[in-house]
């Protein structure tokens, strides 16, 4: 298979795969086995076809139509790109393993309408991954909005609708006011929307509209979260957990710190905006949101809002190693993306095993689940350890070369902010494990009713993928050189 | 031979086109019989459309078609004239009337009584007539005895409505279009004065000679003035909500994606080609005024849609927003926003008639178009819903549909006019099209129909093909865009007196 031809069907795969799930609605076995088939082929494809010609520096590319002239739909995959689509594809296969646990074990509705958007999603992320231009990632970034929102107001509630009234304004809303404005602007500058190693605006913005066009990317891609564009993320919470876990955790937000990532270091280029200071601002904005959220995430008791702050407060750290404009700072975010995909989707989907086991999703109501959910607090211990930053978790080395960015770019309150984060991880995570296993569980209340009792861990497909992830979490930390090695091609081409 | 014989049929299309449906008009009255009226103006509207083809086909291979009409050489004789511009239009006009006649007849069963019928289709046709006619004519004049045959056909048209609300919508329009064609008459008798001729082209060519004098200027704003009324340009659209809420639905389908596009057509011809954009904008400066009253339509007919709870309304306020797009690209004076102008005439006439059949639809099933009538419809209407999505979610601008192809120019106009302001203000007012169009759609997936609410089946085929043609016209137009895109474009540089 020629690797050109494997982007396409990367883009595509998901696409027939959500065409599968539609054909084998009435057995939910053949259903699910169909989504499983199509996420595993998917990550063959990804890391069996593409992966190595990207790794020998190859840039595989596929045109496939022109739009407008001058504008058109085209892949091109490079070692960022590589690597979102790899996380992306490879956590599609443990989420979808859990998702048969979870939506079966919690008696969940319109299965099938829930695996075909997820595939789609997917669809979108992998386009977003391999965009070898601006308006092609604008189209596929519009297409996982659209396709994530039925799965965001799965439930059909009202509190499911207002979720997804926020979800979509926010995250349409700033697409089209900002993030369009900037593809036009963009576009009538530089005469193109391609991804150019070194950039395409040098030479062509200068001054405060760099400033401009830069906040116009950063507030546009409201994936990303930047405050104050974060609060759809928290709002995402009321769809069912594994799309909590893979969407909002790894490919919706992902997506996002991945575009302005790539338009930090291929449309704007490091070096502009290290010579121009124009992305300084940003950094601050980086620097609050990371702040903030953590700050957030202490007072929230419902298990998946912390995660969500937490998270918004993460993609804080990608888009601030991106704005410090080194390469150190573009190596740890592009890191980071892996990193905290691999610990906050373990997070998630023990979350979820609690709520399926226990019927808990409130903090303080943990208190001793730990002795009978071990496996599931185990592997929350160790997701915990790699988002705060510890080894030997993986995400200890992306934090380091985030470090190294700051005193790089001379940036030391950047330093500060981030060992402040950490510290503030720790507040906010460690007390959920400490409280499941140190904290005696409620008495009885003297009827003979013991109200932890019979609860047991989550079905085996519940507990199975978030071990599988917190061990992903110690070998990303193994795996670190060759993460590096990969991103390695996007600084030094 | 065979070149030229080919080329000498192409050259009696654009007659073809004003013949036909008028000859054809007056059969339908003769036939009295629904569903054979019907068939009739089927094969006139196909057959119109497949002409219309062939005309933009010759025009792009071979340039400018010119037809004497009796064989009297113009600028003594009238002159048929198709060029890019309108062989644009009319492809559009002529597609539209076919769909839309294509998915009449059970929409025509509900709303009016079966004895009506051969009269509607009759004055369908005649209403063809007077659009292709307006589109094809090479004469100023001619363009105002088209026009008020269009008008008056659509004013009795419009009155069939079901309500009697359908009868004092008619007449307010009937007003408010005698006043533009008024206007329009004394702006064509104006430049006659000066020029002593009718035909276009001989027009611009004295006109030019002449020089701006104040009786041009004069003529120019009452065309102007004209135009935008039939155009319903805010603050002059008030006829368009009622005319379109209480007209039957498939006639508004009809008469909202064709007669405000060719009152667009006229006010582009008399402003580009007749009196030429030095005079109309830098002398009058039109764009002065066109610009500021553009902006104001997309927000006021977007916040009015927005609490409209008649879906048709609704629908008819966003008419108003999308023709403040139209005329905002004409404003910019440039190829890129006149491409934007045009691009976006031949986008919105695909989108919004399929809009329209949604509702055609929904009425046909429900009896109902308010919002709370749509409740449940996402699972009960699964395909009519979804064609509401997807025509919907190009009406807001998102990637890879038409609505995305007209936004693009239009922003990439004003970024390149400087006037970053009305960028900003074009996707701002985007965000309410969100607003509007998601209102429904919650609605329609998340809320369960009332319990008296009647039991709803999916719209029948007849409607449903229709509907999806044009759906899946805003996504083929969405992504393949050298028809109407390249066209538009081709045009504005001709307009515009730019070489290719």
């Amino acid at each position: 298979m020629s690797v050109e031809l494997a982007v396409g069907l990367a883009v595509l795969w998901p696409l027939a795969g959500a065409a599968l799930v539609a054909a084998a609605r009435r057995s939910p076995n053949l259903r699910e086995a169909a989504s499983l088939v199509t996420a595993v082929s998917l990550f063959t494809v990804v890391a069996g076809v593409i992966l190595p010609a990207v790794l020998v520096g190859g840039r595989p590319r596929l045109e496939l139509v022109e739009v407008l002239p001058g504008l058109g739909l085209a892949f091109e995959v490079e070692p960022l790109g590589m690597l979102f689509a790899l996380v992306a594809s490879g956590l599609w296969i443990v989420t979808t393993i859990y998702s048969i646990g979870y939506m079966r074990g919690h008696h969940e509705e319109n299965q099938t309408r829930f695996y075909i958007c997820f595939a789609l999603a997917i669809a979108g992320a992998m386009g977003v991954a391999f965009a070898a231009n601006v308006f092609t990632l604008f189209v596929f970034y519009e297409a996982i909005t659209l396709t994530t929102y039925p799965l965001v107001t799965h439930h059909g509630t009202e509190a499911a609708k207002r979720a997804g009234r926020l979800y979509l304004g926010i995250l349409m809303g700033t697409s089209i006011a900002f993030l369009l404005l900037a593809l036009v602007w963009t576009w009538l500058a530089a005469g193109t929307t391609e991804f150019r190693p070194g950039g395409i605006l040098a030479g062509r913005v200068g001054g405060w509209h760099l400033v401009v066009l830069l906040a116009l990317y950063a507030f546009g891609t409201g994936k990303a979260a930047l405050m104050p564009f974060h609060r759809w993320l928290p709002a995402a919470m009321v769809a069912p957990t594994p799309v909590s876990a893979l969407l909002h955790a790894v490919a919706v937000v992902k997506a996002g710190v991945f575009t302005v990532l790539k338009v930090i270091v291929y449309v704007f280029g490091i070096d502009l905006l290290a010579a121009t200071d124009a992305s300084r601002w940003l950094t601050w904005v980086a620097a609050f949101t990371i702040i903030a959220a953590s700050v957030v995430a202490l007072g929230k008791d419902n298990l998946k809002a912390r995660l969500a702050y937490s998270t918004v407060s993460q993609l804080g750290y990608i888009v601030l190693g991106g704005a410090l404009a080194t390469s150190a700072g573009v190596l740890g975010s592009g890191m980071h993306i892996a990193m905290h995909a691999m610990g906050k989707i373990t997070l998630f989907f023990c979350a979820g095993a609690i709520m399926v086991a226990a019927h808990k999703t409130e903090i303080s109501e943990m208190d001793g689940l730990g002795r009978r959910m071990p496996f599931t607090f185990g592997a929350f211990l160790l997701g915990s350890l790699s988002v705060i930053g510890l080894p030997p978790m993986g995400g200890s080395w992306s934090k380091w070369y985030l470090m190294l960015a700051t005193a790089e770019a001379g940036q030391l309150a950047m330093m500060a902010v981030l060992m402040a984060s950490s510290l503030l991880a720790i507040g906010y995570l460690m007390p959920v494990v400490a409280r499941a296993f140190f904290v005696p569980p409620p008495a009885g209340d003297g009827h003979g009713h013991n109200p932890g009792e019979g609860i047991h861990e989550a079905p085996f497909l519940c507990v199975l993928p978030p071990v599988l992830t917190a061990i992903g979490c110690l070998v990303l930390f193994v795996l670190a050189d060759d993460i590096y090695r990969l991103l390695m091609g996007v600084v030094a081409p | 031979m065979s070149g030229g014989s080919a080329a000498g049929l192409s050259t009696h299309l654009p007659a073809l086109q004003i013949a036909v449906p008028l000859l054809s008009a007056a059969l339908c009255m003769v036939l009295r019989r629904s569903r054979a009226a019907w068939v009739l103006a089927m094969a006139v509207a196909w057959s119109s459309f497949a002409s219309a083809c062939v005309i933009l086909a010759t025009v792009r291979r071979h340039g400018v078609i010119s037809y004497a009409e009796g064989g009297w050489a113009p600028p003594l004789g009238i002159e048929l004239r198709v060029d890019l511009l309108n062989a644009l239009v009319l492809l559009v006009v002529t597609a539209i009337c076919a769909i839309v006649l294509t998915a009449s007849p059970r929409s025509l069963d509900q709303e009016v009584w079966p004895e009506h019928h051969s009269k509607i289709y009759s004055l369908y046709l005649l209403c063809m007539t007077g659009l292709a006619g307006m589109t094809v004519t090479g004469d100023a004049f001619n363009v105002f005895v088209f026009l008020e045959i269009a008008s008056i056909s659509s004013y009795a048209l419009i009155s069939q409505g079901t309500t009697r609300r359908a009868l004092t919508s008619a007449i307010q329009y009937l007003v408010m279009g005698t006043i533009g064609g008024t206007f329009i008459l004394l702006g064509i008798g104006m430049i006659y004065m000066v020029t002593g001729t009718l035909n276009m082209a001989d027009m611009a060519a004295r006109l030019a000679a002449v020089g701006p004098n104040r009786t041009v200027l004069v003529g120019l704003a009452l065309i102007g003035v004209g135009t935008a009324i039939k155009l319903a340009l805010f603050p002059l659209h008030i006829w368009l909500p009622n005319a379109y809420t209480y007209a039957p639905a498939i006639v508004t389908a009809f008469i909202a994606a064709t007669g405000t596009k060719v009152a667009y057509y006229v006010l582009v011809r008399f402003t580009f080609s007749i009196f030429g954009a030095p005079l109309a904008f830098d002398e009058l400066r039109l764009d002065a005024v066109l610009m500021p009253l553009a902006v104001a339509a997309m927000f006021a007919g977007s916040t009015v849609a927005i609490f409209q709870r008649d879906i048709k309304r609704m629908l008819a306020y966003s008419s108003v927003a999308q023709i403040g797009y139209m005329v905002l690209g004409l404003s910019f004076v440039s190829v890129t926003g006149l491409t934007g102008g045009l691009v976006h005439l031949f986008n919105h006439a695909v989108m919004k008639s399929c809009l329209f059949l949604v509702m055609a639809a929904v009425l046909l099933r429900t009896g109902s178009v308010r919002i709370e009538a749509m409740a449940g419809l996402g699972r009960r209407m699964p395909w009519t819903m979804a064609a509401f999505v997807v025509a919907g979610l190009s009406m807001i601008g998102v990637p890879l549909t038409v609505g995305f192809v007209s936004k693009w120019y239009l922003v990439l106009a004003a970024l390149e006019a400087g006037l970053w302001p009305v960028a900003v203000l074009i996707l701002l007012s985007s965000l309410l099209a969100i607003l509007y169009i998601w209102r429904v759609v919650e609605v329609a997936y998340f809320e369960e129909p009332a319990a008296d609410a009647p039991e709803v089946v999916e719209a029948p085929i007849s409607l449903l093909g229709p509907i999806w043609v044009l759906a899946g016209a805003t996504l083929v137009f969405g992504v393949f865009t050298s028809l109407s895109a390249g066209t538009a474009a081709a045009a504005a540089r001709q307009l515009l007196g730019v070489g290719p």
